[in-house]
């Protein structure tokens, strides 16, 4: 029986085959909900359905979700946000007249008063106003135009419509994107999406994963051979990596962009997320402007940031902006348009965004409660990236980074060869083999480091800082077990 | 036709914000506010939401609430079921369901084409144009309802020969702007059609919820396409669309963002991609599926309210309306004089756009002038959305201005 009339469709076959789709679409993927967790969740419902296994739960270290894995949201932000949902709580006499302050001046902003409208595309205009208020006091009073914010669903969707405005050409003229390897996989597929070149640059493993720029010239000298470079892309504190580029190394990138003429994207949205001591957050527009007129006016920039990470790690309600600097007004004119045909971001989440923007302030009843629930949040954080690292590197056959900032470990794995054989018997990479077998055998989900990238003949595995400590010592522990009993068995 | 680079396009909703600012700021206009029916959005018409989803949102946002006293009892309880079902009992986690996105399919060459009706909305035209898809027009019969028929779509798909290569059929049903409900009959030869011609049938149905003509009964592509038995049911490719910003007469949320796509007879292969592909995207706003949720399963009783619309317009000379049978829209058609016409090209504008300016400097009322959704040729058209709320103002100034502007260009 042939598998067209197994599948039930007439001799003519369907419109819609793997030959007739977007090529493109072929070969986007994206390891973070790969089929690593596709296995994961298979197990959780064999777990459900009573299946015995050697663990209880399937733990998902895959994903930066910090709500999924237990973290507590913000107060104010939840009560603002209750408010904005259902007016009639400002009536309500336990919320406190901070949280319903905001609510009234978010919800006067919107159609009809209602968080239900549909927004400007570009966003709400006070919430800009206000994204545009915290840039400036976030970078020393440098000063920041709300008419080149642009609110957008999470960060991501920013990303795709600045590539989407960047990409174009034929054959050898078509646009490069040089992305850091290792990567979040959110640039590699929407490269792959648009039909881009990905240009890699690969970050320095034994130097604390920092970038060099004479790798920068290396990979863009490489690339002109065959495309067009004209997109720089940071991320900066790093995913998977986890690291916090130095105030130096930030200008080295810009100098080079401006020299190499590209446009830089910044990545900034672990901003908050930053632990190590001597590290500090400097964003790129700061120093852009610190850099004098002969850089500020002219170097073209998309700085990005989101609600998902930082401390408030609200991941479903897809809140986020990018700043533009010193973009061509046609281009935004265009821009606008481009944004205009989604019709706005979730509403919600640009309410979210605002209180972001617009926390609790010292003298507010809220504040007290805000600045304690921020501090647990990102002491807790430190104190795992500590852990992490800590633990992992007393593992043999593992060193780890430190976790400088982010919410991720990216550590380093010595597959035995015997390993890697019997991974490529089976069609699979090393570093999936490894990961399914950790998954099948103690039921902790991480992402291959194939799925971010990594040179050649290396293998890593990006895992989350952020189930409960009592937790993560827990994976911390049944990762050291494995990774004795995976060496014992392939040695 | 769809030349979307002109100015003309968003120069409308800037000059309506731009006057919405000055009476803000107490400058003297003919009126006090304007009335902003360009959108299919009612809450910024002034429609209430409906209380039920919003307290559900907003106990599920602040769980705190689910012990308040001042919620009923199945809010409360319709909380803790939604947010079991959020990993970590928190919409603040992401997910991944069903969502409503565009599934591209395109080739190098020729290109990929796509039909589509003519009116139509001018996301959906902006949209196949940044895939670099071509879009075919095929024209909605006014004379007849917008009744679409099957000739047209064979001249169509005629006309697509040596341009691209036509692989879907885009439908809107109920319609936008025009606001026709599709006859069973009329989608059953629609399916046929698609089926002879090999093509993929994308049919938007987020209007679904809203039709109030008399004699019309929405009925799913889905659920004839599954009655009309084999080979239909089993090979036709089907992908129908549905959001909350439309459905749930009396809760109209946009600003939620979401909806979901049901795939029919996809491959297999291909399903494993989408999968891909919106994952990737991360995922829908969790608030906005729990809205999903409550529209699908909404408390009962709960009377959806219709919407009553007053044909007023067909009154007024130089106006003529299709009876407007579902959707959010009324599309009437402007039959303007030549020395309209002639005016508006002296000032560079397409004659309705010209209409709709003088609309909203004199009158105050922001609509969509029809060149932006398709017309045929010579013939001049507004899109307003019908809220009930406003409909009154909107219409006394309407008609009030109508009789003006026809005096000053008979």
């Amino acid at each position: 029986m042939s598998q067209q009339a197994v599948n039930g469709v007439s001799h003519r076959g369907r419109v819609l085959t793997l030959d007739s789709m977007n090529p493109n679409v072929k070969r986007v993927e994206y390891a973070v909900r790969g089929p690593i967790v596709q296995r994961a969740v298979q197990l959780e419902k064999e777990l459900k359905e009573g299946v015995k296994k050697p663990f209880t739960e399937v733990i998902k270290a895959n994903i930066g979700d910090a709500h999924a894995m237990g973290q507590k949201p913000i107060t104010f932000f939840r009560q603002v946000l209750a408010l904005c949902s259902y007016p009639a709580l400002l009536e309500d006499s336990k919320f406190p007249e901070d949280a319903k302050q905001r609510a009234r001046r978010i919800l006067e902003a919107c159609g009809g008063h209602s968080i239900g409208a549909y927004s400007a595309s570009q966003g709400i205009e006070c919430i800009r106003q206000d994204v545009a208020h915290y840039i400036e006091k976030r970078d020393g009073g440098i000063p920041s135009n709300p008419d080149n914010i642009y609110l957008s669903t999470g960060a991501s969707d920013a990303i795709v419509t600045i590539l989407k405005l960047l990409v174009c050409g034929e054959g050898r003229d078509r646009t490069g994107v040089m992305i850091s390897i290792p990567q979040y996989p959110l640039y590699s597929a929407a490269l792959a999406d648009l039909g881009a070149v990905q240009i890699n640059y690969y970050l320095d493993e034994d130097n604390c994963w920092s970038l060099n720029i004479t790798e920068l010239r290396r990979a863009l000298s490489a690339a002109r051979e065959h495309c067009n470079p004209r997109v720089l892309c940071i991320i900066n504190p790093g995913n998977p990596t986890g690291q916090v580029q130095s105030r130096q190394c930030i200008e080295d990138v810009i100098r080079f962009a401006k020299e190499e003429h590209l446009f830089l994207m910044a990545d900034e949205v672990y901003q908050d997320n930053v632990y190590a001591e001597g590290c500090q957050f400097h964003s790129f527009k700061k120093v852009l402007f610190e850099m004098g007129p002969e850089y500020s006016n002219t170097v073209e920039m998309a700085s990005f940031h989101s609600t998902s990470k930082c401390y408030m790690g609200e991941c479903g309600f897809r809140g986020g902006y990018m700043e533009v600097i010193n973009l061509d007004p046609e281009v935004k004119a265009q821009l606008i348009k481009l944004v205009s045909v989604r019709l706005c971001p979730p509403v919600p989440g640009q309410a979210l965004l605002d209180l972001v923007v617009n926390p609790p302030q010292p003298d507010e009843p809220s504040y007290a409660t805000f600045m304690k629930e921020r501090t647990a949040v990102l002491s807790a954080l430190a104190e795992k990236a500590r852990l992490t690292e800590q633990i992992f590197n007393t593992v043999p056959g593992i060193t780890c980074n430190p976790v400088q900032g982010a919410m991720y470990t990216f550590p380093r794995v010595t597959l035995p060869q015997k390993a890697i054989d019997k991974a490529k018997e089976l069609g699979l990479v090393p570093d999936m083999f490894y990961c399914m077998r950790l998954l099948d055998e103690e039921g902790i989900c991480l992402v291959p480091g194939s799925g971010f990238g990594q040179r050649e003949g290396t293998y890593h595995f990006r895992m989350t800082i952020l189930p409960p400590t009592e937790k993560l010592k827990v994976v911390l522990q049944k990762i050291q077990e494995f990774q004795l009993r995976f060496t014992q068995e392939f040695s | 036709m769809w030349n979307m680079t002109q100015l003309e396009y968003g120069t409308l909703a800037r000059r309506a914000n731009q006057i919405k600012d000055e009476l803000r700021q107490g400058v003297r206009r003919p009126y006090k506010e304007v009335i902003d029916v360009f959108q299919g959005d009612l809450h910024k018409a002034g429609m209430k939401p409906l209380t039920f989803v919003r307290q559900v949102l907003a106990a599920c946002v602040y769980p705190p609430l689910i012990n308040s006293s001042n919620l009923p009892l199945d809010v409360r309880q319709r909380t803790q079921e939604e947010l079991r079902r959020c990993v970590g009992g928190s919409v603040g986690e992401g997910n991944v369901c069903g969502l409503m996105m565009w599934k591209k399919h395109e080739n190098a060459s020729p290109r990929t084409g796509v039909l589509i009706p003519v009116p139509c909305h001018n996301k959906t035209v902006l949209s196949i144009m940044q895939l670099g898809a071509v879009a075919v027009p095929y024209y909605l019969s006014e004379e007849q309802g917008w009744a679409l028929q099957v000739e047209e779509l064979q001249r169509a798909l005629e006309s697509a020969k040596g341009v691209c290569n036509p692989v879907a059929l885009y439908i809107i049903n109920p319609g936008n702007p025009a606001g026709y409900v599709q006859s069973q009959k009329s989608v059953q030869e629609v399916i046929r059609f698609a089926w002879e011609k090999r093509l993929f049938l994308l049919v938007d149905e987020v209007y679904q919820d809203c039709v109030y003509g008399e004699n019309c009964e929405f009925v799913s592509y889905k659920r004839t396409l599954s009655e009309m038995g084999p080979p239909f049911s089993g090979t036709v490719e089907l992908a129908s669309f549905h959001s909350v910003s439309k459905s749930f007469s009396g809760e109209y949320v946009c600003g939620l963002r979401a909806g979901y796509v049901e795939l029919v007879n996809l491959d297999p292969a291909v399903m494993k991609y989408i999968h891909t592909l919106f994952s990737k995207d991360s995922c829908e706003t969790v608030l906005g599926q729990i809205a999903l949720d409550l529209m699908m399963d909404p408390p009962k009783p709960g009377d959806p309210s219709y919407l009553l619309y007053k044909q007023v317009v067909n009154s007024l000379p130089g106006f003529s309306c299709s009876p407007i049978e579902g959707g959010l829209f009324a599309f009437p058609r402007l039959h303007l004089t030549p020395k309209a016409i002639q005016k508006a090209k002296e000032l560079g504008l397409q004659p309705d756009t010209f209409y709709c300016t003088r609309l909203l400097e004199e009158g105050g009322v922001f609509t969509g002038p029809g060149w932006e959704y398709g017309q045929k040729e010579g013939t001049y058209h507004i899109r307003y959305n019908t809220s009930r709320d406003v409909m009154e103002e909107l219409l006394r100034r309407l008609s009030s201005f109508h009789m003006t502007f026809m005096k000053d260009f008979s």
